[in-house]
């Protein structure tokens, strides 16, 4: 039986949820507000109402053709995820259906590559781009980023694959299947959810990535992180052309964020409830 | 054809070896039960036998033919497992299907068989249904269906009813034991339920940390437990055991007698106690007494026997009905 709240506690709690998610999403909301001011407006100071002018986004475009770091950022993004999960599927599969006394060491070391800062290994890494020509390519920049995000792939395609029962992958050896047979009619359709939120994940942290990309490109691979970021030095600060790029470069992740948040809550709590 | 033959089988985790080495002989169409206490190694035997884990040593041969080193689906067996790993994604008819396509047969013939298996389960108005609408009886239809289909050489049943209730598990029981007489071929059952065991099967096998304990015809087992273990595991309730003087008198380190073998008076008999409980089922009474020199004994007295708690009552075994044990607990 549920249990019974009080209305009023009910009411304390929504108001107390309401105001801290307002809070988390103001600057963005104020990004997009100050996108739809004159540059005057913008920096007149604090006001919620804007002239609902257009010129800063046709400033952008004019000034900064948006088009080419969009589609990097979706190739960055997707090239990123697709290698992550060819190279995560079977290291996962391997962890949680034939673990080792070690298995457990390696996802902890894995995990703790995260908790370096990424800065410490800029000068390697940058040395390494320069001397294979990587620097400023697509290609480098796919592989830093699947490399970046690699331990969190892993540990979330392990948590799902965990969740599959043994037993079934046991009965479909019995009935005849082969490894291939097992993998593919067996264990991905029923991993198909775990994937698809891993996926999901994926692309929203290789979009928003904004160190590597801006430290390892300039013109050619800059995805839409380091399309916001041109904003904001040579010509000065101009709040409305910055919120404008900002807003734009956000726009496709955020849309895509809002018609799977579903599939993402369950992948992030997937595990911890059931 | 599936008569099944292991020689010296024997299985360690690292160091813990748990089974030390097994030799059995099962022949064609027999059902074969595997019992013992949880721990034993009666799955672990099992899935030795299916190829899901390899044996540390020894030979497991399949019609004669040495499959010790075959992939489990080279060896032509089905099982049937305890928590039925349904494949939750596929409907009824692709479940049971599933080997068949592995088995690349051709498509009529699949169709048929899987009519026919559906037909002999009850099953044909959930052929389009997901495991997961269906109730736990027939979830196990479906897995029994999934091997049936195969036409296996023999069935590996891992303690399949285990997750039923009571009244369906004993449907279930019937079910399987009719399902063996149907099709004839060998079944291997493990469980940990001796009334399972003594109910279904043709050759109990009583394993106990690993070891055969003895094997036999359930009748067999019965009338003549080859030691302690045997003894107290089959039959229902337990055998009583009773030892010192009453043992000396028959030469031996301890005596067993069964609950049904005792004889009840009120007023005589060989030996005086005191009614604890008194369960009175109607075509039963049992008594849980409490002898004078502490044993607790439980007694089946046929129909009704007016006896309660706090009354005292005398036992007497039946003639050629006590068992004899040594120091090391074997028969005499």
């Amino acid at each position: 039986m549920a249990r019974a709240v009080k209305t009023r506690t009910r009411i304390g709690y929504s108001i107390a949820a309401w105001t801290v998610a307002l809070i988390i999403f103001f600057p963005i909301l104020y990004t997009v507000i100050t996108s739809f001011k004159s540059e005057q407006e913008a920096i007149a100071g604090f006001d919620l109402i804007p002239s609902l002018t257009l010129e800063s986004y046709k400033a952008v475009q004019t000034q900064n053709d948006y088009f080419r770091p969009f589609v990097n950022s979706v190739i960055l993004a997707l090239g990123s995820t697709v290698l992550a999960l060819i190279v995560a599927i079977p290291a996962a599969w391997a962890m949680a259906f034939s673990p080792t006394k070690r298995t457990k060491d390696i996802l902890m070391w894995m995990l703790s590559t995260k908790m370096m800062p990424a800065v410490a290994v800029l000068v390697p890494i940058y040395l390494i781009f320069l001397r294979t020509g990587l620097m400023d390519t697509r290609t480098g920049l796919v592989i830093i980023l699947m490399l970046m995000n690699l331990p969190i792939v892993i540990w979330m395609l392990y948590t799902y694959f965990r969740e599959i029962p043994g037993e079934i992958l046991e009965a479909a050896r019995m009935d005849g299947a082969s490894l291939r047979d097992e993998i593919v009619h067996v264990l991905t359709p029923m991993a198909i959810p775990g994937i698809a939120s891993t996926m999901l994940l994926n692309v929203i942290l290789a979009w928003n990535e904004a160190f590597w990309t801006i430290q390892l490109t300039t013109t050619n691979a800059a995805p839409l992180s380091a399309f916001i970021a041109s904003f904001s030095s040579p010509q000065g600060l101009f709040w409305a052309k910055l919120s404008a790029a900002s807003t734009m470069a956000i726009a496709p992740i955020l849309i895509m964020g809002w018609f799977s948040q579903k599939q993402l809550v369950r992948g992030l709590t997937f595990g911890a409830v059931k | 054809m599936g008569s099944i033959t292991l020689r010296n089988v024997r299985k360690a985790f690292g160091d813990v070896e748990v089974i030390p080495g097994v030799d059995l002989d099962i022949q064609d169409g027999e059902f074969v039960v595997f019992v013992g206490p949880s721990g034993c190694g009666k799955s672990t035997l099992l899935r030795l036998i299916a190829g899901l884990e390899d044996v540390s040593g020894g030979q497991i041969m399949i019609d004669g033919q040495d499959v010790t080193e075959h992939a489990p689906a080279r060896r032509g067996l089905a099982m049937v497992f305890q928590s039925y790993a349904l494949y939750p994604h596929m409907s009824v008819r692709k479940n049971i299907t599933f080997p068949l396509k592995m088995a690349r047969m051709d498509q009529d013939e699949q169709t048929r068989r899987v009519e026919h298996a559906a037909k002999i389960l009850n099953l044909t108005d959930y052929l389009d249904r997901k495991p997961g609408q269906l109730s736990g009886g027939q979830r196990q239809r479906v897995a029994i269906g999934r091997a049936i289909v195969r036409e296996p050489s023999a069935f590996l049943f891992d303690e399949p009813l285990s997750n039923l209730d009571a009244a369906l598990r004993v449907g279930m029981r019937v079910e399987i034991s009719e399902l063996h007489k149907k099709l004839a071929t060998t079944m291997i059952y493990v469980t940990h339920d001796q009334v399972e065991a003594m109910t279904m099967a043709d050759k109990i096998v009583v394993l106990r940390a690993g070891r055969v304990e003895q094997v036999g015809s359930p009748l067999e087992l019965y009338r003549s437990p080859a030691n302690r273990f045997v003894a107290g595991f089959i039959g229902s309730p337990n055998m009583n055991f009773l030892e010192g003087q009453a043992a000396a008198d028959h030469g031996a380190h301890a005596i067993g007698v069964r609950p049904e073998h005792f004889r009840m008076s009120l007023t005589e008999g060989s030996f005086a106690g005191t009614v604890g409980v008194a369960e009175h089922l109607g075509s039963d009474t049992f008594l849980h007494v409490d002898l004078d020199d502490g044993t607790h004994i439980v007694a089946r007295a046929e129909g009704e026997f007016a006896a309660r708690h706090g009354d005292r009552v005398w036992l007497t075994p039946e003639e050629g009905r006590v068992y004899r044990f040594d120091a090391e607990g074997l028969a005499i």
